[in-house]
């Protein structure tokens, strides 16, 4: 019966899906020629990988953060979390090199997507039983995640095993076929996140829940269960990309992920995902995410901005890259 | 040393008064911040380890250790640990020095010795004594270095931390130091003392010049984010990648002969240790130690690396 419902309104949806996803990408494209024009340098290969690469953490966390604001959730606590199980996950795998050496990786990496989800799932059980607003669940678990980090790392660093080290780094600084290995990673999960969102009825769902919760319940839509997943699709998101992270400078301390958060939702909102919920578009985060990194590394490769004012033009070209997609509409 | 010290403070407490009084416990408070980085960290770590050596070297002094998240929270955490009033001395490491300056004088005025640590009150008066490391030397040390190894002539990047005063003596001093010489600073951009924005900030420097013959990032959270993209950049221009405040990895590479980080510059968080350490002393021997004390920002070499080094301190 729900699926009738959506049924409906899908073929108008399909039209608009297109239009809007194309803004990000086109606004990337601008950016693009723009930066070449400042200094070309900016368009060598080995700079766009850099930046694409770097871009990967943010554009992980922001597809899972897609779900939750498309739900018509918020989740501050990304930042904090993600710091949060890469100390676990490192802390996980430094006990087990002894015995397992570098197989304690893989496993590593199953212990800090599990921690991922877990995490999401405190964040959701606590906002849908609990009924309390997601902006001050997850402005909790941000601070609770952030004590956690500091707590286990003295304050200072976790760093990892140094017989790990050299085995894990590739995931960070490798490449298949000339593609850095995070690139490939943003890909999956962007690829899997928005075949669950736009082609299952649990992502359907999401954008109904996300749009009119009371048409939804309605429904028989069960909107705690539906956001309560959200949350949890946003934790394995942080796991995923705390297993790119790791191998980057091999720590974990009580200042990763600072801010992650706001970086994040800005990548989602760029991308065309409602704010307010009832829309979402995985790929325009990606985008989104790119388009935040290239900004700052924009900054750097010209000369004319004052490094006391690159906060602020930062800021401006968010606010008139968004002016651009609303008047392109 | 402790023993004699000891003895001559059982003589003097005799001479003095020759009764129980003179005997009586004599507290110190230590107000710092809770530990939210590495140097912060540190300055726990060295509170809690002066806090058990004195109580152990000194009988008759208690040391209590508290630390705080916030300006706010410090308040409430001095003006609790004065409550009882009879608090011998107070040492505090500021959070603000606005916020902190009218509470710690209201503790003052009750007759505690004040003991203040690293960022000065606004007030400078409140305070009996001042222990503080040197950021224009930490920034003109590292200078000095690269005008002496470079010979006079070269191009450096810089990154810098946040906007503050630490940040801008430790740049001041920087370029006062390369003064006179033909090094050339190609940019300086704020990487927030923080790895990951030091990682791709650095990554974005040697994108954008392709000879750097050296870097310095004026705090050592930010340097090793700055080696591991020099170490993927395969880039082998830089001669030195420089740090400062003494980070026990760093120390690490100094002490192992690193050719790109053969030195280093401290500002130790181990300063809270000295002014708990004088304190001490204050309040138990006769020693006269009212004025200001600058901890110097040496050049930490291979031969006095050893001095610095924390093992077990989590900075």
């Amino acid at each position: 019966m729900t699926d009738a419902t959506m049924g409906q309104v899908r073929p108008e949806r399909r039209l608009s899906v297109n239009w809007v996803d194309l803004g990000p990408f086109l606004a990337l494209a601008a950016l693009m020629v723009v930066g070449f024009l400042i200094n070309p340098d900016f368009l060598a290969i080995n700079n766009l990988t850099n930046v694409v690469t770097r871009s990967a953490f943010v554009a992980i966390i922001a597809v899972g953060a897609t779900f939750v604001i498309a739900s018509g959730g918020l989740d501050l606590s990304v930042g904090s979390m993600a710091a949060f199980v890469a100390g676990v996950m490192i802390l996980f795998m430094n006990a087990l090199a002894p015995e397992l050496g570098t197989s304690a990786i893989p496993l590593g990496m199953l212990v800090v997507v599990a921690a991922g989800a877990l995490c999401g799932l405190a964040n959701g059980a606590i906002t849908t039983i609990g009924r309390i607003e997601p902006f001050i669940v997850t402005l909790g678990t941000m601070g609770i995640f952030r004590a956690l980090i500091t707590y286990m790392s003295d304050g200072g660093t976790i760093p990892i095993d140094r017989s790990l080290r050299d085995a894990y780094r590739p995931i960070y600084f490798g490449d298949v076929l000339g593609i850095p290995v995070p690139i490939l990673v943003s890909l999956a999960v962007a690829g899997a996140g928005a075949f669950i969102l736009y082609r299952t009825k649990f992502g359907r769902r999401c954008i109904a829940v996300g749009a009119n919760e009371e048409v939804a319940r309605y429904s028989g839509v069960s909107v705690a269960r539906i956001r309560t997943l959200a949350f949890v699709i946003q934790g394995i998101c942080v796991g995923l990309a705390a297993i790119c992270y790791v191998p980057r400078l091999g720590t974990a301390t009580p200042t990763t992920g600072v801010l992650w958060e706001l970086q994040v939702i800005t990548a989602v909102v760029i991308g065309g995902t409602a704010l307010r919920g009832g829309r979402g578009h995985i790929w325009g985060t990606i985008a989104g995410a790119v388009i935040l990194e290239f900004i700052a590394n924009l900054m750097v490769l010209s000369d004319f901005v004052s490094e006391y004012l690159v906060a602020a033009v930062q800021g401006a070209i968010i606010i008139v890259a968004m002016l651009v997609q609303r008047l392109s509409k | 040393m402790t023993n004699r010290l000891m003895t001559a403070v059982a003589i003097g407490a005799l001479l003095a008064a020759g009764s129980a009084l003179a005997q009586e416990r004599k507290t110190i408070a230590v107000s710092i911040p809770a530990a939210d980085h590495g140097w912060t960290a540190g300055v726990v770590y060295h509170a809690e380890k002066a806090a058990e050596e004195v109580k152990a070297a000194f009988p008759g002094i208690d040391v209590v250790v508290k630390t705080s998240p916030t300006a706010p929270a410090q308040v409430s955490a001095i003006e609790d640990l004065a409550a009882g009033g009879n608090l011998d001395a107070l040492v505090i490491l500021p959070h603000s020095s606005e916020e902190l300056t009218t509470p710690v004088q209201a503790i003052k005025e009750d007759g505690t010795f004040i003991t203040v640590v690293d960022r000065g009150l606004t007030d400078p008066t409140i305070q009996d004594l001042y222990v503080a490391g040197d950021n224009i030397a930490v920034g003109q040390t590292t200078a000095e270095f690269l005008v002496d190894k470079l010979g006079g002539k070269g191009e450096v990047v810089v990154l810098r931390g946040i906007p503050t005063v630490i940040d801008d003596e430790r740049i001041k001093g920087f370029e006062d130091g390369l003064k006179g010489s033909d090094i050339k600073i190609l940019d300086i951009q704020y990487a927030n003392w923080n790895r990951d924005d030091a990682f791709s900030l650095m990554q974005d420097y040697l994108a954008k010049y392709p000879k750097i013959d050296a870097v310095w990032a004026n705090d050592d959270d930010m340097l090793l984010g700055v080696l591991e993209a020099i170490g993927q950049s395969s880039r082998t221009d830089i001669k030195y990648a420089l740090g400062g405040n003494g980070m026990k990895e760093i120390i690490e590479k100094v002490m192992a002969g690193d050719a790109m980080t053969p030195i280093e510059t401290p500002y130790p968080p181990s300063m809270i240790k000295t002014a708990i350490y004088m304190t001490a002393a204050n309040l138990s021997g006769q020693v006269p130690i009212r004025g200001s004390v600058k901890l110097d920002a040496p050049l930490i070499t291979k031969d006095n690396a050893q001095e610095y080094y924390f093992p077990d301190s989590p900075f």
